[in-house]
């Protein structure tokens, strides 16, 4: 008789709410007629999405502990489960963007398996407990998102960048694979808490795999060096897909590198600080001067993710109790800003049937007041402005930094700020300050498309931007706690 | 009602913004509405100075909540003796400013009044926070509005003035940033009641670029031509008057009482650069060929002169500050008003060149003009005569060396407003005067003269500012 290993399934809940809707959706591609098709796939994914969401929560109210579950494979605790709501909210917000997407009718029910695939992915990847379902989980959702980028072949360079991405990402899941092998092989150990306690700290090898092991998660977080897909993948992408990456996957590789670390490596964090510090630096200057030369607005926005990457990693490089909070604290309004820009760029692209750059950006502002709005409300959060999440996100950034003695860390990211300001008031003056001479107007053919859903979901992240804001104590106090669960 | 008092002052107007962002009214009646609004804030600031003890050198009208408890930061309003009367000199001030928006009948009026009115709550924020953080987030909201009243609604070369303006407040700000950051966590709070005295150079020097940016001081002053000269009139008068006072009262409320002893390092320095705006401005404003610039440049001297007497480090200095402060907001808004009302009339940029001899058949125009040219240039019995001299007198006792050259200055200041005032109302009829150029309607005049009240009332009594601002003993109990 096989002995079965106890599982505990609502621990797993978010990934299987998931998983079960993916499986639903390919189920509604084959049996539902393509007249309701694109409804029935939408709320389905929908669903799925806002499900995990609450099993989440309710996993985060029910884990005061830390449970190891499946033979150590998966950990059951409110850091992970923090991490969930984060990805079902971005995976629900990207559903009403996507809804209008002009795409083929036949493709439309597979495109939210796949979104909902990857969520699942992402939901079982912030939980992983060993080296292999961290591969596992890196794995599940890459390829969907490599899929998904490449999956409107009507759009013009989509194709391409899937295929930039699928090479790119490649490498740094074999890497990480090869690191994750290496640590295996000296330690004999596949999960975080026991490679802790092996006791090999310094051994040449560990270290050579530990430095794999960062160098496949930050081509995960889009951070430079390891950003040369970002761009490319960005742009190419159909808008919505965009969207979900920059916010899902940003959140979710962020979320697993900091628990890899003080989890698998708490004795190693003079080493991986360091790392971890300079590529932030490399992230803060590379994104911020690479988009300072782009029209393109998707390319902007991805070279402002590469940023936004580095201004977290500082958080994390920074590893203190202020630093896990300012790292929770900063990816909920970072993946509602990042939502929200790409949902405002889907819709002017929507408008124009060509890609978005800042010239045929003119007049927007005008031309839709809301979305206009919203717009300058998230470049301003990017910027680090008040009134929106993105100052405080700065700010407890910087006090992580600062908390730790990395006071040259505030330094960079200060300056990094100021170039940043070049950019994103770009977008801003370039929707509402040109000539009314100047000003794109809207197709033949009257007024802009209706779209509820995508404003619906504009509003969601900019009730999340500016409602960081105020709310801040509360979502420090879920963070705070989510971060108690760590063992560091 | 007392502790709500400072947050009605800061919230009505912003929650006036959202109203008109979102109320389906005309653009004539959103001004209506916006002008409704500056004035009942004017409402609130009388009950609020008539409900305030002066004479006291504690925090009134003050209100505090915990906004996050881990790194102890809060939202702290209240108002001492000195803000009451620089919040007053700003409520009025973008009263007439977003009023005459809408008597000039501005386009895109519900982005306009929208963005008037978040400016307003943003600057009565900066002048009554007293959380290093909520100060910050304040002093950084000023700039959003700004950076749209400018790219939109301003001149021909705009967009090339917001950029300027905003590199130069950004870098600034983020300097301040990066202080605030440090000091706040040093001192395990950021509530700037609660703050100990500090000895960092760096620190301080942080605040004090992000303050002579805004104020603007030698050698920081680069974005003033452009921007003064693209921003719409009263864009420019509120950005002299009252924003620029906001770098002021930030070394008056933070860098002066928090880093008492580098001050004293320092002050020959910050004297130097003071008395090099003033006269440097003086100069320029001598030299400039339009009215808005004699205007700008002048607000750059008034800068220097109010730096001299903050650092002057005594009761004259201080209370002279703040007079001067407040003298030179109402100064400052009323002359951009009238700046930008002789540009309409004559659909000029108000070089002088192109102007002269507007007195003749425009009395009200041209008493306007002298009034309140007279009472900028210091004459004696004005309330900025009264200014002036305070803080002439304090300066004296740091060297007699800074009272001369801020005697100097002032007879610059009768040099350029005397020349400004004769090449647009005196002298031969310039070729852009044509008939057309009407005298002040009453609209204009409804603005301006309840500024220039406010002026000739305070020439009366200019003891009802700087004789309730309690001087040194208020700026020593600011910081333990």
């Amino acid at each position: 008789m096989i002995h079965k290993p106890h599982v505990d399934w609502f621990a797993l809940s978010p990934s299987l709410s998931l998983l079960a809707a993916a499986g639903l959706l390919l189920m509604v591609a084959v049996f539902v007629p393509p007249a309701t098709r694109r409804a029935v796939a939408a709320s389905t994914g929908f669903a799925g999405f806002v499900a995990a969401g609450v099993f989440a929560a309710f996993l985060d109210a029910r884990s005061p502990h830390v449970t190891l579950l499946v033979h150590d494979a998966m950990i059951r605790d409110r850091f992970g489960a923090l991490a969930q709501v984060i990805l079902a909210g971005c995976g629900a917000i990207a559903v009403l963007i996507a809804y209008r997407e002009r795409m083929r009718d036949e493709h439309v029910a597979e495109y939210y398996a796949l979104l909902t695939a990857a969520g699942a992915g992402m939901a079982f990847f912030v939980q992983a407990g060993n080296l292999m379902t961290l591969f596992l989980g890196l794995e599940w959702f890459s390829i969907a998102l490599y899929v998904l980028t490449a999956i409107d072949i009507d759009l013009i360079g989509s194709l391409e960048a899937g295929l930039k991405y699928l090479v790119v990402g490649a490498v740094g899941s074999a890497t990480l694979l090869f690191g994750s092998a290496l640590v295996y092989g000296i330690t004999g150990q596949l999960s975080f808490d026991k490679i802790a306690t092996a006791g090999h700290t310094h051994d040449a090898m560990l270290v050579v795999g530990l430095a794999m092991i960062i160098v496949g998660l930050m081509f995960k977080s889009s951070a430079a060096p390891f950003h040369m897909w970002t761009p490319d993948a960005y742009q190419g992408a159909p808008t919505p897909v965009t969207a979900f990456m920059s916010s899902a996957t940003k959140v979710a590789a962020l979320v697993v590198t900091y628990r890899v670390f003080v989890s698998a490596f708490p004795h190693d964090v003079h080493l991986w600080r360091w790392a971890i510090a300079i590529i932030a630096v490399v992230s803060l200057a590379w994104g911020n001067i690479g988009a300072l030369v782009q029209r393109n607005v998707k390319r902007i926005l991805a070279y402002s993710s590469v940023s936004h990457a580095g201004f977290m990693l500082i958080a994390i490089a920074a590893a203190n109790a202020l630093g896990e909070r300012a790292l929770l604290y900063y990816l909920i309004p970072y993946s509602a800003m990042s939502l929200g820009a790409f949902a405002v760029v889907a819709a002017r692209e929507r408008e124009l049937g060509v890609p978005v750059t800042l010239q045929n950006l003119a007049g927007f502002g005008w031309e839709r007041p809301f979305l206009g709005v919203a717009m300058w409300t998230f470049m301003l959060g990017m910027l680090g402005f008040p009134l929106t999440g993105g100052f405080i996100g700065k700010f407890y950034v910087f006090a992580a930094a600062y908390d730790h003695g990395l006071s040259w860390l505030i330094v960079v990211g200060v300056i990094a700020t100021m170039i940043s300001a070049y950019y994103y008031l770009g977008i801003i003056r370039a929707m509402y300050f040109r000539d009314a001479a100047e000003l794109q107007l809207a197709p033949a053919g009257g007024s802009p498309p209706r779209d509820l859903f995508l404003t619906l979901g504009v509003f969601c992240s900019l009730a999340v931007t500016v409602g960081s804001f105020f709310a801040v104590q509360p979502l420090i106090d879920v963070a705070h706690s989510a971060a108690n669960s760590l063992p560091f | 009602m007392n502790q709500w008092l400072t947050m009605i002052l800061i919230v009505l107007p912003v929650a006036g913004a959202l109203l008109v962002a979102v109320a389906p009214l005309s653009a004539y009646w959103l001004g209506s509405f916006a002008a409704l609004v500056s004035l009942v804030e004017i409402g609130f600031w009388i009950t609020a100075a008539s409900r305030f003890h002066y004479g006291s050198p504690r925090l009134q009208l003050a209100q505090h909540a915990s906004w996050f408890s881990d790194l102890h930061v809060s939202w702290h309003v209240g108002m001492y003796a000195f803000s009451v009367w620089i919040v007053g000199m700003s409520v009025v001030c973008m009263g007439a400013a977003t009023i005459y928006g809408w008597w000039v009948g501005r386009d895109r009026g519900r982005a306009y009044f929208a963005l008037m009115l978040l400016l307003t709550g943003a600057v009565v924020g900066v002048f009554t926070s007293q959380d290093l953080l909520l100060f910050y987030a304040f002093f950084e909201a000023m700039l959003i509005p700004l950076y749209v009243l400018i790219g939109v609604w301003g001149g021909a070369d705009r967009l090339r003035a917001t950029l300027t303006f905003v590199v130069y407040t950004v870098v600034g700000s983020l300097l301040m940033l990066a202080s605030i950051v440090v000091l706040g966590l040093r001192e395990g709070t950021f509530d700037l009641t609660q703050m100990h005295t500090s000895h960092s150079s760096l620190l301080f020097l942080g605040f004090l670029v992000a303050f002579a940016i805004k104020s603007p001081l030698f050698p920081f002053h680069g974005w003033l031509p452009i921007t003064y000269r693209e921003a719409p009139a009263e864009v420019s008068g509120v950005l002299s008057g009252v924003v620029g006072k906001a770098g002021l009262y930030g070394l008056l409320r933070i860098a002066i009482p928090i880093f008492p002893a580098v001050v004293a390092d320092w002050r020959g320095l910050i004297l130097a650069l003071s008395a090099a705006s003033l006269l440097y401005g003086s100069l320029l404003a001598f030299r400039a060929p339009d009215f808005r610039g004699v205007v700008m440049y002048s607000s750059l001297a008034q800068a220097g002169l109010i730096g001299l007497g903050l650092f002057a480090n005594n009761s004259l200095g201080f209370d002279g500050a703040v007079l001067q402060i407040v003298n030179h907001g109402l100064v400052s808004t009323s002359l951009f008003l009238l700046a930008g009302m002789v540009e309409r009339r004559t659909a000029t940029r108000g070089e002088f060149a192109l102007l002269g001899g507007m007195a003749r058949g425009r009395p009200a125009l041209a008493s306007l003009v002298m009034i309140v040219g007279i009472v900028s240039l210091a004459v004696p019995l004005s309330t900025t005569f009264a200014g002036e001299f305070l803080i002439l007198a304090g300066v004296f006792q740091q060297g007699w060396a800074w009272a001369v050259l801020g005697a100097i200055a002032i007879v610059l200041a009768a040099m350029y407003m005397l020349r400004a005032i004769s090449a647009v109302l005196h002298q031969d009829t310039g070729s852009a005067v044509s008939e057309r150029a009407t005298d002040l309607r009453l609209g204009e005049l409804a603005i301006l003269v309840p500024l220039v009240l406010c002026l000739l009332g305070l020439s009366a009594w200019p003891n009802l500012v700087s004789g309730h601002t309690l001087g040194k003993t208020q700026i020593e109990r600011l910081a333990k």
